[in-house]
C-alpha cells in the first residue's frame, strides 16, 4: 500500500476564549489515501470544519494547533507561513460551502483560476488561460471560453460551485478538502456536483476529505467515514461498516434521525364525506409580482397558482430554490400583496386587503420562519417575543400573559425559566421551538412553516419534527409546510404540492406524488435525493445516470 | 466552522443580557475607560469651578475669580507680568514646589484670571457639544428611521434633502449663522449648528434600518399584528442603538472642533462671553511671548475631543459582536488548560 496523502496524528485544535483554551477538535487520528474519499460527519459544533481548516492553519488568530498533520510526509503543524503557502492551493485545495462568498465578485472566474495557477507555476498569461479553459471544460461548465470571462453573479449556484471546483483543481492537488460542498445547492444540482466530484476523483487520483452533515451525501461519496461529536471522533470505519453495522450509540442515533423518503407511516386525514369542511386557505389563480423598482423590471414570482388547505391538514410545498415557494407562503399570510387571483384565509377574502383588513386575519394565522438566528428580536427576552401576538391582540396582560407564555413554553417542551433568556443564549433548535410557540400563541387556524428545519442538524430536526407533529395532532391547525427536503415533507404532510419556476407542477396525496409522480420534474426531484445507504445509493445513481444517457 | 465558533462565542456570553455583554466589552477597552474617567473629571471640574447661570439659578463656583474680575497683574520672577503661578516642580529638585499659586494659568493683558476664562470657555464648549449631539442625534435618528423604514418616495425625498444639506460645508453654514445670530449667545449657536449637523447620522441610521427591516423578526412582529410605530420603536430602533450611540459620540467630538473653528474665525461665541476657540484666536499672536495663553485652551480642546473619540471607539467595539479581543503573545504562551464547563 502506498503512503497516505494526508496523515493526521493526535491533532488537537483549541480556541482561546476569555483567558482559557477551549478545545474544538481533540486527538484526531486519520489517514486519507490517494483516490479515496474520507468523510467527516457530525452535527454543527462537532469540530469537523475546524479540523479541516486547521490542517492548513486557516483558522482565526485565536486558534492553536497541536499534534501532527503530514501532507505527503511533510509536517504542517508549526510550519512557517511561507511553507504553508506553498502547500495551500497546490497540494491541498479547498471547496467551500457558499460559492457566492468564496469567489471574489469583482473578478471574472477565469481571472481567479489563472491567479491560482500562476501563483504556483511559472506560466505565462496565455498558457494559464488555456489551462483555465481546459479546467472549466473538465468541470462541465457550458461554453468554457465564454464562461472564462464571466463574473460570479452571472453564473447559477451550481455553475459557481463548478467554477470553484475548477479553481481548486487548478494545480492538481494531492488532497481536496470539500467543506459542505453541496449544502447550499438544490438536490438536482447537488446530484450533478457529486457526480462530477466522483468522476474527477477517479480521473485525477486525488484524495478527498469531505466534510458534511448530510448522511445521503456521505453514502453517495465516501469510502471511509469518521463520525465526530463534541470535538472527538466517536467512530471510524468504512462506509459499509458505519452505515450497516454502526457500533457507537451516537452513530446509531444519527443514522436513525435521518429522514428517509418513502419510509414513513401512512398519514390520512378522514373528513366527513358528506359535509366536507370549508377550506382554511384558498388560493385560486393567484399571481404574485415583485413590482418594478427603478430600472429593474417587475418580476412575476408566482403565476396562476391554485391550492386549498382544509382544517387539520398539512400540505407540503416543495420545489427548488427560486421556484416561488416562499413567495406563496408569505402571500398566504398577507405579507405580500397578490396581483391577481383570489386569496382567502378562514373564509375572509384578503385579495385586495388593506393593512387594516389584514389585522383581522392576524389572529387566525401564524408563521414559523426559516432562519432561527434572525427570526427572533435579539433585544427581547424570548418570553416577550412569544407573548407579543397575545399582547397585541389584547387578549391578556401582565400576570395572565406570563401564564400563557409559560403554557406555550411547556407545549414546545422548553423550560419555563427560558422566559427571561435572550435568543443568543439558545441553540438553533431551541430558537426554532420558540418560533413555533410564538406562531401558535393565538391558536391559529392556519400555520405557515417556511423551511423551519433547513437550518437544523438531523437529530435536532428529528426531535423538532416529532414535536411539530404532536402539536399539530393536538391543536389540529391547517399547515402549509414549505420545504426543499422531500424526506421531511414525506414525514409530515398529508398532501404535497410541487412548484417549478412559479408554476404549480403537480399536486395530490402524499403517496401518489412521492411514490408515483406523474410529471418529469417531480420524478427528477425524487430521484436526485440521496439515500443514506451506500449500496442503495449506488444503485439509484446507476439508474439515474443510465437515464441521463 | 461558523457553528463551531458560535458555540464557543456563546460560551463567552452565556447568561448575560445584551446590555451586560456590551458593558463588559466596553470595560475591556482600556482607552475608552480612561477617557471616560478623564472626561468625567474635566466636566465636574469645569462646571464646579467656574461660575455659571442656568435660568434664575446662579452658581458661583469654587474658583475665587470670575471672568470679569480684574485683579492687579502679578509680577513674575523674570520681570514680566501675569505669568502662570502654577508649579509642579518640587523644591528639592530646584523648583518652586507643588503649588497652584494665585493665578495658575496666568493673567491676560488687563489682569483677567486666565484659569477662570478657561473654565468658562470649557463650559461653553462642552455645552455646545452636548446640545449639538442631542439635537443632531434626535433629528438624524428620526429622519434616518423614517427614510429607512418606509423607503420608496419618502426615502427619496428625505435623502435628496440630506444630499442638499451635505453639499453645503458646515463651517460656512456656521459662519453665516454666527454672522447673523452670533450675539444671541452660545446657546443659540449650538441650537443652529445642531439643526445642520445631523445629515451623516441620518444616512447611517437609514442604512441600518434598511438592513434590519428585512430581517425575519420584523415580519414576525408584523404577523403578530404590530403597528409600524411599534415595529420601529420596539423592534428596530433598539437593534440600531449601537450605530446611533457610536455616531453621536463621534458627531460630538466633531462638534467641539466645529465650535472651536467658528469661534476662532470670530463667528462663534463672541466677547464678552468666552469659549476655548475664542481664547485661542484672541491670543494667537502671543504664542511666542506668552505661550501659556495659547496652550491651556488648546490642551483642553485636545483632551475633550480625544476622550469623546476614544469613548466612541470603545462603544463601537462594544456594540459590534464581530469585534473580538486579540490574544497577546504572552497570553498565547501562557496557555492554560480549558476550565470545566460551568
Amino acid at each position: 500500500m502506498s503512503e497516505p496523502v494526508l496523515s493526521v496524528k493526535n491533532f488537537t485544535v483549541e480556541f482561546w476564549v476569555d483567558g482559557v483554551w477551549y478545545p474544538a477538535a481533540i486527538g484526531m487520528n486519520f489517514d486519507v489515501a490517494a483516490g479515496k474519499v474520507t468523510a467527516i460527519v457530525g452535527e454543527s459544533g462537532s469540530g469537523k470544519s475546524t479540523t479541516a481548516m486547521g490542517l492548513m492553519n486557516l483558522l482565526a488568530s485565536n486558534a492553536r494547533m497541536q499534534g501532527s498533520v503530514q501532507i505527503k510526509g511533510e509536517e504542517m503543524v508549526g510550519a512557517p507561513t511561507s511553507v504553508l503557502r506553498k502547500y495551500r492551493g497546490k497540494e491541498v485545495a479547498y471547496i467551500f460551502q457558499e460559492p457566492m462568498t468564496a469567489l471574489n465578485p469583482v473578478y471574472t472566474i477565469g481571472f481567479q483560476i489563472v491567479e491560482t495557477i500562476r501563483t504556483h507555476f511559472d506560466l505565462g498569461p496565455k498558457e494559464a488561460r488555456i489551462r483555465a479553459i481546459e479546467l472549466l471544460g473538465m468541470v462541465e461548465i457550458p461554453d468554457p471560453e465564454k464562461s472564462f470571462e464571466k463574473y460570479p453573479h452571472q453564473l447559477s449556484g451550481g455553475q459557481r460551485q463548478r467554477a470553484m471546483i475548477a479553481q481548486a483543481l487548478a494545480c492538481d492537488p494531492a488532497l481536496l478538502v470539500a467543506d459542505e460542498p453541496t449544502t447550499a445547492l438544490d438536490v438536482t444540482v447537488q446530484a450533478e456536483i457529486l457526480d462530477l466530484m466522483r468522476g474527477l476523483k477517479t480521473r485525477l487520483n486525488s484524495a478527498i476529505l469531505l466534510i458534511t452533515h448530510a448522511m445521503g451525501v456521505v453514502a453517495d461519496m465516501a469510502d471511509d467515514i469518521l463520525v465526530m461529536k463534541d470535538g472527538r471522533v466517536v467512530e471510524a470505519g468504512t462506509a459499509d461498516a458505519i452505515f450497516n453495522h454502526p457500533t457507537h450509540p451516537y452513530t446509531q442515533e444519527l443514522l436513525a434521525a435521518v429522514p428517509k423518503l418513502g419510509h414513513s407511516a401512512k398519514r390520512e386525514l378522514k373528513f366527513d364525506t358528506i359535509v366536507k369542511p370549508a377550506p382554511v386557505l384558498v388560493l385560486s389563480d393567484v399571481t404574485i409580482e415583485y413590482p418594478k423598482r427603478g430600472r429593474i423590471p417587475a418580476f412575476t414570482a408566482v403565476k396562476d397558482f391554485s391550492l386549498e388547505i382544509y382544517p387539520g391538514e398539512i400540505v407540503g410545498l416543495v420545489g427548488e430554490s427560486g421556484s416561488g415557494k416562499t413567495t406563496v407562503g408569505r402571500a398566504a399570510i398577507g405579507l405580500l400583496p397578490i396581483k391577481s387571483g383570489k386569496l382567502s384565509i378562514a373564509g375572509r377574502d384578503i385579495s385586495n386587503a388593506t393593512q387594516k383588513d389584514l389585522s383581522s386575519i392576524r389572529r387566525h394565522t401564524g408563521i414559523v420562519f426559516q432562519d432561527p438566528a434572525s427570526s427572533l428580536n435579539p433585544r427581547l427576552p424570548i418570553g416577550e417575543s412569544i407573548g407579543e401576538p397575545i399582547f397585541l391582540a389584547g387578549l391578556a396582560k401582565d400576570e395572565k400573559l406570563n401564564h400563557m407564555v409559560e403554557d406555550l413554553l411547556d407545549q414546545v417542551e422548553l423550560p419555563r425559566s427560558y422566559r427571561n433568556r435572550y435568543p443568543h443564549e439558545l441553540s438553533g433548535g431551541q430558537r426554532q421551538r420558540v418560533g413555533i410557540a410564538r406562531a401558535l400563541a393565538l391558536t391559529p387556524d392556519l400555520l405557515i412553516a417556511d423551511e423551519p428545519t433547513s437550518a437544523l442538524d438531523v437529530s435536532v430536526q428529528a426531535r423538532f419534527l416529532e414535536l411539530f407533529q404532536g402539536l399539530q395532532e393536538k391543536l389540529k391547525f391547517a399547515c402549509l409546510f414549505i420545504s426543499h427536503d422531500l424526506a421531511v415533507v414525506d414525514i409530515l404532510s398529508h398532501r404535497v404540492a410541487v412548484m417549478q419556476d412559479g408554476f404549480l407542477v403537480e399536486e395530490g396525496d402524499r403517496d401518489s406524488i412521492l411514490k408515483n409522480p406523474q410529471k418529469d420534474y417531480t420524478r427528477r426531484l425524487i430521484e436526485a435525493v440521496p439515500v443514506p445507504n451506500p449500496a442503495e445509493q449506488a444503485l439509484r445513481r446507476e439508474v439515474r445516470l443510465a437515464k441521463k444517457l | 466552522m461558523d457553528a463551531a465558533e458560535n458555540a464557543i462565542a456563546n460560551r463567552e456570553v452565556a447568561g448575560l443580557t445584551q446590555r451586560e455583554i456590551v458593558l463588559k466589552r466596553f470595560l475591556h477597552h482600556r482607552a475608552a475607560v480612561i477617557s471616560m474617567v478623564v472626561l468625567g473629571f474635566v466636566i465636574i471640574g469645569v462646571f464646579s469651578g467656574g461660575a455659571f447661570s442656568f435660568g434664575p439659578i446662579h452658581y458661583p463656583g469654587w474658583w475665587k475669580y470670575g471672568i470679569n474680575d480684574t485683579p492687579p497683574l502679578t509680577q513674575c520672577g523674570n520681570g514680566s507680568l501675569g505669568c502662570p503661578t502654577m508649579s509642579l516642580w518640587p523644591k528639592f529638585l530646584g523648583g518652586h514646589g507643588i503649588t497652584i499659586g494665585e493665578h495658575p494659568f496666568g493673567q491676560d493683558d488687563i489682569g483677567h484670571d486666565y484659569f477662570a476664562l478657561v473654565l468658562r470657555g470649557a463650559q461653553r464648549s462642552l455645552m455646545v457639544t452636548f446640545i449639538i449631539g442631542f439635537i443632531a442625534g434626535t433629528i438624524g435618528t428620526v429622519i434616518g428611521s423614517i427614510a429607512g423604514f418606509f423607503g420608496g418616495r419618502i426615502d427619496n425625498a428625505l435623502m435628496r434633502f440630506v444630499d442638499f444639506l451635505i453639499t453645503i460645508p458646515s463651517i460656512i453654514i456656521g459662519s453665516v449663522i454666527g454672522f447673523h445670530f452670533g450675539n444671541l449667545g452660545a446657546l443659540f449657536l449650538a441650537l443652529y449648528l445642531g439643526l445642520f449637523s445631523w445629515t451623516g447620522l441620518s444616512r447611517l441610521v437609514r442604512g441600518e434600518f434598511l438592513k434590519l427591516r428585512e430581517l425575519e423578526f420584523v415580519d414576525a412582529a408584523r404577523v403578530a399584528g404590530a403597528s409600524n410605530r411599534r415595529i420601529i420603536f420596539k423592534h428596530i430602533l433598539p437593534n440600531a442603538v449601537g450605530v446611533i450611540i457610536v455616531s453621536i459620540t463621534l458627531l460630538m467630538s466633531g462638534a467641539i472642533l466645529l465650535e472651536t473653528a467658528l469661534s476662532y474665525l470670530g463667528f462663534g461665541v463672541t466677547p464678552p462671553d468666552v469659549s476655548l476657540g475664542l481664547l485661542i484666536s484672541q491670543y494667537q499672536d502671543s504664542f511666542t511671548t506668552r505661550p501659556y495663553l495659547f496652550w491651556w485652551p488648546g490642551l483642553l480642546i485636545i483632551i475633550i475631543a480625544l476622550s469623546i473619540n476614544f469613548i466612541g471607539d470603545g462603544l463601537r467595539d462594544a456594540f459590534d459582536p464581530r469585534q473580538r479581543r486579540r490574544i497577546s503573545l504572552k497570553e498565547r504562551r501562557r496557555g492554560g488548560s480549558p476550565k470545566a464547563d460551568a
